[in-house]
């Protein structure tokens, strides 16, 4: 089988913008040293009313939205037969892998007790009532899911490799630290054995995987708004309703769409390749229908509860209200202008307001919208953010290394192969 | 495409998915939605009889303190740390006092701790059982050892009960468990309760309590709002209040009659029923996936060309 729909961009790896994120990784990671030793509240202003902050509001509910560029293309690849939008699926997983790993390692610094985590492979602790649960099983899968969709990437580039770097590496290091470059080739050249043996037998597995892949987000994305079904005298009636699972799912599917378009113009762009325009435009047409239901049940579900004044009624949560449901609507609206999706510039700007859009409404639910009473207040704190910043340079940075050294980016002319053209 | 590697992942589907299906059938016979249980234990604060000596306060952490990590908590005018004085319900603090001020003849004290709902919230969202439900005391407990500090309890309580060790390195929740652990055990009655010089704290069973309520509530009218806290507040709790001002001005919540957490249960439990619906849109996936795929074989093979990985 071939690989060659995907290529490795052949670039520097040490580049400035690799120093600038990796001193923030190190400062995220410093402070995350911190907060093991000294406790959460040494570096978060997290407390009893607001027991969860920025950590599970933008690194949980809204990165792995953003994470979902691989199951949105995995739908529209594998289910809906869409075979020329297959190009851009790597690059979409690995993000996904790193957006959901990243999510999980999150989660392990934000709660208190992370050794007891094993509880949740203990069948007489399950607690199945709780949509955390759910989550949390889905979430541990789905990366597992992720990781093993990336392997064929990993397997080809171990396939073509003859070590000339370690060879390199090994040679000038020669008698150092107690390596023998002999030995070492030798197990290298196993691993490659391995690569060649274990390929065909993933490739045959794999579809059953990848819809796994497809099954998992759309299970525990609509738990996440499962999630705050329970805080029903905490968050305000604009968000709180019994839609919130099917609002974050279909939430999820338009951000997956405009990451999707995001990240492959923002890597065009940084990696000075031509733009994927053909499938650009061709996903941007999906995203007004997903958002014109979205738009549509959120609405309806506000007239039949009657909250329709409170939505308008321009106090603080109105105003948050109506600035995601703007973001997201105007966003819509220029896409459906068949000029608008074939501009660059427009489907950056269109997928930037309906992310931004779509992301403010998870913020919505887990933080604006939520208060406890008893005057409890909670504004992050720059420590919290910065492990936060921390997780998103390391994701970015991760990102940008392994396009460099696996096949994840879409062959240049790839998509002229008439082939993989399917109308 | 291998018919046996397929057959295997059916067959892991199906199992996995019968798992699941055992655990729900359970849970569900566990949880009873036919009102309140009144033979559980609970607790009647009278706030009309409440002195705010804070004894109740003193007790709990002489009780609690060597059971697990409760600390003094200092106040600011106090650097020998000669007294105890908590400003809320902390890590360090399972029961206050406070004192609720309308006008110089209009105040009350209240006292806060664990309400222990019939249909507990916090019971429900936690993901590893770590709070559990007496089935016969009903008294809503902590299993220590099983949380992960995730911390969904305490989204999840509308009285904002569920308290957590933000300063510490290995912290923990913290709230009262009715002396279960405790005082109970030797006592046959909380260390709050046993403290109090003027009964403002009665223990008892949740229908002695409920019959004592009324029996104040006819017998002097005049003194107490016309309110029993806790009667049907969230689906009924067996810590009640009786006062004299409107609950709300003792900062406690408004709340409606049923309990969130049927609410959300209803919606998680139709969704995941006998855990059918993920099962078949994993196999209709499936279906379509791997004809979608074989489509696209056979199309490459009569264009005579390699086909592509999946």
């Amino acid at each position: 089988m071939s690989h060659d729909e995907f290529q490795v961009h052949r670039a520097k790896i040490l580049t400035p913008s690799f120093w600038v994120l990796l001193t923030l990784t190190l400062i995220g990671f410093a402070l995350i040293a911190v907060r093991f030793i000294w406790g959460i509240g040494a570096v978060s202003n997290m407390n009893d009313g607001y027991p969860w902050g920025i950590w599970i509001t933008y690194d949980v509910a809204t990165g792995t939205a953003i994470a979902c560029g691989g199951y949105a293309v995995a739908i529209l690849v594998y289910i809906r037969n869409k075979m020329h939008y297959h190009p851009l699926i790597r690059s979409a997983v690995l993000t996904s892998l790193f957006g959901y790993g990243l999510a999980g390692l999150s989660v392990m610094v934000d709660v208190g007790r992370p050794w007891n985590a094993y509880n949740f492979f203990i069948p007489s602790q399950w607690q199945i009532n709780s949509a955390m649960f759910e989550v949390a099983l889905c979430v541990m899968a789905y990366t597992t899911v992720l990781a093993i969709e990336f392997l064929p990437a990993v397997l080809s580039r171990l396939q073509q490799t003859n070590w000339n770097s370690a060879r390199t590496f090994l040679d000038r290091h020669h008698g150092r630290f107690g390596l023998d470059t002999e030995i070492i080739l030798a197990k290298l050249e196993k691993l490659r054995q391995w690569a060649l043996w274990v390929q065909p037998k993933l490739d045959k597995v794999l579809i059953f995987i990848i819809v796994l892949g497809i099954t998992l987000p759309t299970m525990h994305q609509s738990s996440l708004g499962s999630l705050m079904l329970i805080a029903s005298t905490k968050l305000h009636p604009l968000w709180h309703t019994g839609f919130l699972p099917l609002l974050f799912l279909i939430n999820c599917l338009f951000i997956g769409y405009s990451i999707a378009i995001l990240e492959s113009i923002i890597s065009s762009y940084a990696f000075k390749r031509p733009f994927e325009s053909e499938q650009l435009t061709g996903l941007a047409s999906i995203t007004p229908y997903l958002t014109t239901i979205w738009l549509s049940v959120m609405v309806g579900d506000l007239i039949w509860r009657g909250q329709l004044g409170n939505a308008l009624s321009l106090d603080f949560y109105s105003g948050f209200f109506l600035l995601e449901f703007g973001l997201v609507a105007s966003g819509s609206i220029i896409l459906l202008f068949r000029r608008n999706r074939q501009s660059m510039r427009w489907l950056f700007v269109t997928a930037v307001l309906i992310v931004l859009g779509g992301a403010l409404y998870r913020f919505n639910v887990y933080l604006i919208g939520f208060n406890p009473g008893q005057g409890w207040r909670y504004f992050p704190s720059l420590a919290e953010l910065m492990i936060t910043v921390g997780i998103v340079a390391f994701e970015i940075l991760a990102y940008k290394v392994l396009v460099k050294l696996f096949p994840v980016l879409p062959r240049l002319h790839g998509h002229e192969e008439p082939a993989s053209v399917k109308a | 495409m291998g018919g046996k590697s397929r057959r295997d992942f059916l067959k892991l589907a199906g199992l996995a998915g019968a798992g699941l299906v055992a655990a729900p059938a359970l849970a569900v016979a566990g949880s009873s939605t036919s009102g309140p249980n009144d033979e559980e234990l609970g607790m009647l604060y009278d706030a009309t009889k409440c002195v705010g000596c804070k004894a109740c306060m003193a007790a709990c952490k002489r009780v609690n303190g060597d059971y697990n990590a409760l600390a003094y908590e200092q106040a600011q005018f106090d650097p020998d740390m000669l007294w105890d004085a908590p400003k809320d319900l902390t890590g360090s603090t399972r029961t206050i006092i406070k004192l609720f001020k309308e006008s110089p003849k209009e105040w009350s004290y209240v006292k806060y701790s664990c309400m222990h709902c019939q249909k507990p919230s916090c019971v429900s969202v936690c993901p590893v059982a770590a709070m559990v439900k007496d089935k016969i005391t009903g008294i809503v407990d902590y299993k220590k050892n099983a949380c992960i500090g995730c911390r969904y309890c305490q989204v999840a309580c509308a009285y904002n009960i569920p308290k957590f060790q933000w300063d510490k390195a290995l912290p923990q929740i913290v709230k009262c468990d009715l002396c279960k652990n405790t005082f109970l055990k030797s006592n046959g009655t909380s260390a709050c309760a046993d403290a109090c010089p003027t009964n403002a704290i009665m223990f008892g069973k949740r229908k002695n309590l409920l019959a004592e309520a009324k029996k104040r509530l006819t017998e002097h009218p005049r003194q107490y709002v016309n309110h029993i806290y806790g009667e049907y507040e969230l689906g009924g709790t067996n810590h009640l209040y009786l006062s004299a001002l409107p609950i709300k001005k003792l900062g406690l919540p408004e709340l409606q009659k049923d309990a969130p957490a049927e609410f959300s249960e209803k919606i998680q439990h139709t969704i995941y029923k006998g855990f059918i619906a993920p099962v078949a849109l994993y196999g209709t996936l499936c279906f379509i996936a791997v004809r979608n795929m074989k489509k696209q074989e056979s199309d490459h093979q009569s264009k005579g060309d390699q086909p592509h990985e999946p």
